[in-house]
């Protein structure tokens, strides 16, 4: 057995694109591998700015040699027959053996390849493996026409402790010809680093100060943050994104502490941190109490060194400063007017071709949270104010500066001349931003994050710009999500269709698309799923041929109440029960052709247990079944039902020699089915 | 910072001008001097928009190129933005296989030794929908500041580049700010000449036209008639590619013309956000004719059957 280490070497990939390259590199290598005969055991793989590599142990140093026997036409078959045999088989006529058999003369081809050995194998599949490799985004250089994410400089491969000879080519009489040669860090060690096996890769560039492996970067980052910044009492913020993408921009991390000067310290907190973080890739720093601190963390692609980190530290506090000057100015100029004078700009934004402009959707908005907020108990004109003025930062400096402060400024803005709920309501409208985010609960909040949201969908279904498939350009799904865990986690009892035609009328659409609510529906699936509940008892539930269902929450508690019930031991046996009926009604109505839905005579009950089954379907049916509390109420008491289906099934034949008393006992049976499927679908339950 | 402590005269605007002319000059870039037209930036330089894509084989350049971008301008009060500055433009076609450290040797010439600080890649595509035209690269850190664009151009005017040139864009008030240590670019030390034997700093040149221009880009341009030039560029332009007898440089010199004017009317702030596309999207079209007559106009001189001769220059 043995192994196969590649390495491709290059100029700076983009750190956003590696860890889904190397993982593609590995699949691509394996799968190569395993086609082609060779095995192979679980891959290890490295990647960072300018190397992905690759380890697969375990392969055979040669595929298997092939053995195989094909029978052929009869041997005094046409000449057409018997050549096109040949051809295939790869063999000539007089390396064909005829043989005979019961049915006759036959031709048999007998192939015995020799399989090649793997050093010969691998540097065609490497070179096209490559030559296809795909990138989100690539490029080509120089004369070359291969396309590759950046510039491509080396292929190392190394097959059982040698290098294989073998060559990409990059078109127009250009190659890289393998070799087993890395390279150090381009600073710390400009040279040739000789490669061996995947063993001794880490080692091997660790002394040209490259750090191989991604996880050894990110927890050499985290410890060397943590320490500097516990010496100060302090904290980092934490910020995966943030570290996944650093870890990929160095290949010897080393953290450097600035200051933050105090002149900026002023700034809302989240402009200081998308200022250092978005266009500096800088870490933030916090006070035990959470505060930021007047401290950032750049990641050096160098070795420590004082005189060097000194110069880092201040060429990096001076850029800093000047983008803080830069985002102050911005931050000043909104601040000299009140947010209401930037509305008339929202005017000249398009919300989208055909659904007017951002000032209209304003408008829009403040109607429909109007609306929304009497239904669940918010000040109505507070909401309408948040509304009109959520989207009035986009006309802001701060925010043309860093759109991911969208809301945020908005609400710094409101607090200068409205009241304080309006602007909380302004700066978290646009939440849940993803199903990880919070869900607001302040009720004017979300008053206005359901209108932008419902607004939003109902705009573009009403014009047919529908998601399909992967694609979802303008994040319906995540608005109809959010719609969703804004109603189910405040459990507003609303009825979205009054909601959606009032969202229509908005923008003047004779009514809403029919689509929207099975969309809703569709999310809503998913969702219940997430929490836990049985597919087939979402399905039950969740009906999507029944837009009257759209009360969500109504939805959702007897989904819980559902699975509950079945999940208890008198849920399963009334299950039983139930199919045994509907069985037996599917056949007879099939046998009859009709359906059964007529009233039971009590005077043709004989037995006691159809007489108390009888009894307890009346007990049932005379229940209120307006609300969802009666609903789900219903649904516990289902289980009573459980005891006299039994016992009806045990001493009653249902298909009676009288055709009257078979015929009301299948009634008797209609009736539960009745009883239990205007609840739920049943027939969805899997057993 | 104040000028006096410390002047090094190598470290000067100009002589960073200087060194960056001889370096290039020595990786044997032809050396030619700004064009002599408004530009928005030192790619809109014929030797770098046409020359990326022919007529030929071999094209390696550097130059100096006064660049203006008139909605930049803060009537002289900011520090960092500036309505004219200069790019320090380079352009290798075929890009070099030694691309980055040919860069990285440039810095070294001007006093930014790479083992002194701490130097990135990082990823930043370019792309210009004036010029129709694309590429992929970098931004280059100098501990934390950008100091330049490094691009791989794939497409200029609509065109695929075949070669691929490589093209590094030093913004070099930013660069020399960075060498010098200074936070305000009227700061600069321009000529490495004390201030009492009449030396003189960046703002002793320009900070009276960053006024006087701000003042004429947002509020004393007449829009009316450059509406008029405008479309006169384009007319022109059009004229001038003529089939017959394309003449695809004073062509370019139109569009340049007409892309200069876009942007100044839009810093007059006359052009809606609606009618933006469509004006980005005219000179586009400008653009990629001439392109498309300059690569034609190589090849008919490849085929040696120019008619060069019928139309002597001067």
């Amino acid at each position: 057995m043995a192994e196969l280490f590649l390495e491709v070497f290059g100029e700076e990939i983009p750190a956003r694109m590696q860890v889904a390259a190397e993982q593609r590199m590995v699949e691509s290598l394996s799968k190569a591998l395993k086609d082609a005969g060779l095995g192979g055991d679980a891959p290890r793989s490295w990647s960072g700015p300018r190397r992905i590599a690759v380890s697969i142990q375990g392969l055979a140093t040669s595929q298997p040699d092939l053995n195989e026997e094909r029978r052929g036409p009869r041997a005094d078959a046409p000449e057409q027959a018997i050549a096109g045999f040949l051809k295939g088989a790869g063999i000539s006529r007089d390396q064909a053996e005829v043989r005979s058999t019961p049915k006759g003369d036959f031709l048999f081809a007998v192939i015995n390849k020799k399989g090649q050995s793997a050093s010969e194998v691998i540097p065609p599949l490497i070179s096209s493996l490559l030559a296809q490799f795909a990138w989100p985004k690539s490029m080509r250089w120089g004369r070359g026409k291969q396309r590759w994410v950046r510039p491509l400089h080396r292929v190392n491969v190394i097959f059982d402790g040698q290098p294989l000879a073998g060559s990409l080519s990059l078109g127009d009489q250009d190659e890289i010809a393998f070799g087993a040669t890395s390279f150090g860090h381009r600073m710390l060690s400009p040279s040739d680093i000789p490669l061996t096996t995947g063993d001794a890769y880490e080692a091997a560039l660790s002394e040209h100060f490259v750090m191989a492996d991604r996880h050894k970067r990110v927890e050499h980052i985290t410890a060397a943050m943590r320490e500097m910044t516990t010496a100060e009492d302090r904290m980092v913020k934490d910020d995966q994104g943030l570290m996944a993408e650093v870890a990929g921009l160095v290949e010897y991390p080393h953290p450097v502490m600035g200051t933050i000067h105090q002149d900026f310290m002023s700034l809302p907190q989240e402009i200081l941190v998308v200022s250092m973080r978005s266009h500096q890739k800088y870490f933030a720093v916090l006070e035990k109490d959470g505060q930021l601190a007047p401290r950032f963390i750049t990641i050096a692609n160098m070795t420590p060194d004082a005189e060097r980190d000194a110069i880092i530290r201040a060429g990096n506090e001076r850029v800093l400063s000047a983008r803080l000057a830069d985002a102050r100015f911005f931050w000043d100029q909104d601040r000299s007017q009140p947010l209401e004078e930037a509305l008339p700009r929202l005017q000249g934004i398009t919300f989208f071709e055909g659904l007017g402009t951002m000032g209209d959707k304003a408008e829009r908005m403040a109607k429909l949270a109007g609306i929304i907020a009497e239904k669940i108990g918010a000040d109505a004109d507070k909401a309408k104010r948040a509304a009109l003025l959520a989207k009035a930062d986009l006309v802001s400096e701060t925010v043309g500066e860093f759109p991911e402060l969208q809301g945020i400024i908005g609400g710094y803005l409101a607090a200068l001349h409205e009241t304080p709920e309006i602007a909380a309501a302004i700066t978290d409208h646009y939440r849940p931003e993803g199903p990880q985010d919070q869900v607001p609960q302040d009720l004017l909040t979300v008053a206005v994050a359901l209108a932008d949201k419902i607004d939003t969908l109902t705009g573009f279904f009403g014009i047919g710009e529908l998601p399909t498939g992967s694609k979802d350009p303008f994040a319906l799904r995540r608005a109809a999500l959010g719609v969703l865990r804004l109603i189910a986690q405040n459990n507003l009892d609303l009825s979205l269709n009054d909601i959606f035609a009032e969202a229509a009328k908005g923008y003047g659409f004779s009514q809403a698309s029919d689509e929207l609510m099975p969309f809703l529906h569709d999310r809503l699936k998913v969702w219940l799923r997430d929490q836990g509940i049985r597919h087939d008892v979402v399905a039950a539930v969740v009906r999507m041929n029944d837009s009257r269902h759209d009360r969500l929450v109504h939805l959702i508690s007897l989904a819980q109440t559902l699975a509950d019930v079945l999940a208890s031991e008198d849920g399963q046996g009334l299950m039983a029960g139930y199919r045994r009926a509907s069985n037996i009604l599917n056949a007879e109505e099939k046998k009859d052709k009709c359906t059964y839905e007529g009233d039971v005579d009590q005077g043709l009950l004989k037995t006691d247990a159809e007489q108390s089954l009888f009894d307890e379907t009346l007990a049932l049916a005379a229940h209120d079944l307006q609300s969802t509390d009666d609903m789900v109420a219903q649904i516990k008491r289902l289980g009573q039902l459980r005891g006299p289906i039994d016992a009806f099934f045990e001493k009653t034949t249902v298909n009676d020699d009288d055709a009257a008393i078979r015929g009301n006992r299948l009634n008797i049976l209609a009736k539960i089915r009745g009883l239990m499927e205007s609840l739920a679908d049943f027939a969805a339950i899997e057993g | 910072m104040t000028r006096s402590s410390s002047l090094d005269r190598r470290k000067s605007f100009q002589s960073i001008i200087l060194t960056l002319q001889q370096y290039w000059a020595d990786q044997g870039c032809v050396i030619l001097q700004p064009y002599d037209m408004e530009v928005g930036a030192g790619t809109f330089h014929p030797a770098t928009t046409l020359r990326s894509l022919g007529p030929d084989d071999v094209w390696n350049a550097a130059y100096v190129q006064p660049s203006r971008r008139p909605s930049d301008g803060r009537f002289g009060d900011n520090p960092n933005r500036l309505q004219h500055y200069y790019q320090f433009q380079v352009i290798m076609k075929p890009s070099p296989a030694n691309s980055q450290d040919l860069y990285l040797g440039s810095l070294k010439a001007i006093g930014l030794d790479p083992m002194d600080h701490d130097i990135r890649f990082v990823e930043d595509d370019w792309e210009s929908p004036t010029l129709g035209a694309a590429g992929l690269g970098w931004e280059v850190w100098c501990d934390g500041m950008e100091v330049s664009q490094f691009t791989y151009f794939q497409q200029v005017g609509g065109i695929d580049c075949d070669p691929v040139p490589v093209e590094l864009t030093y913004g070099l008030e930013r660069l020399v700010m960075f060498i010098q240590g200074v936070d305000n670019v009227y700061d600069l030390d321009w000529d490495g000449v004390p201030k009492d034997q009449g030396g003189k700093v960046y703002g002793d040149i320009f900070h009276g036209a960053e006024v006087d221009y701000s003042h004429h880009n947002f509020d004393r341009a007449n829009t009316e008639m450059l509406f008029q030039h405008f479309m006169d560029a384009e007319k022109e332009c059009a004229s001038l590619l003529d089939a017959r007898h394309p003449l695809p440089l004073p062509a370019y010199d139109q569009c340049m013309k007409a892309s200069h004017i876009f942007n100044l009317l839009d810093a007059r702030g006359v052009i809606s956000v609606a009618e933006r596309q469509g004006y980005i999207g005219r000179v586009r079209a400008l653009a990629k004719g001439c392109c498309e007559a300059w690569v034609a106009q190589g090849q008919d001189q490849d085929q040696g059957n120019s008619d060069q001769e019928d139309h002597p220059n001067g």
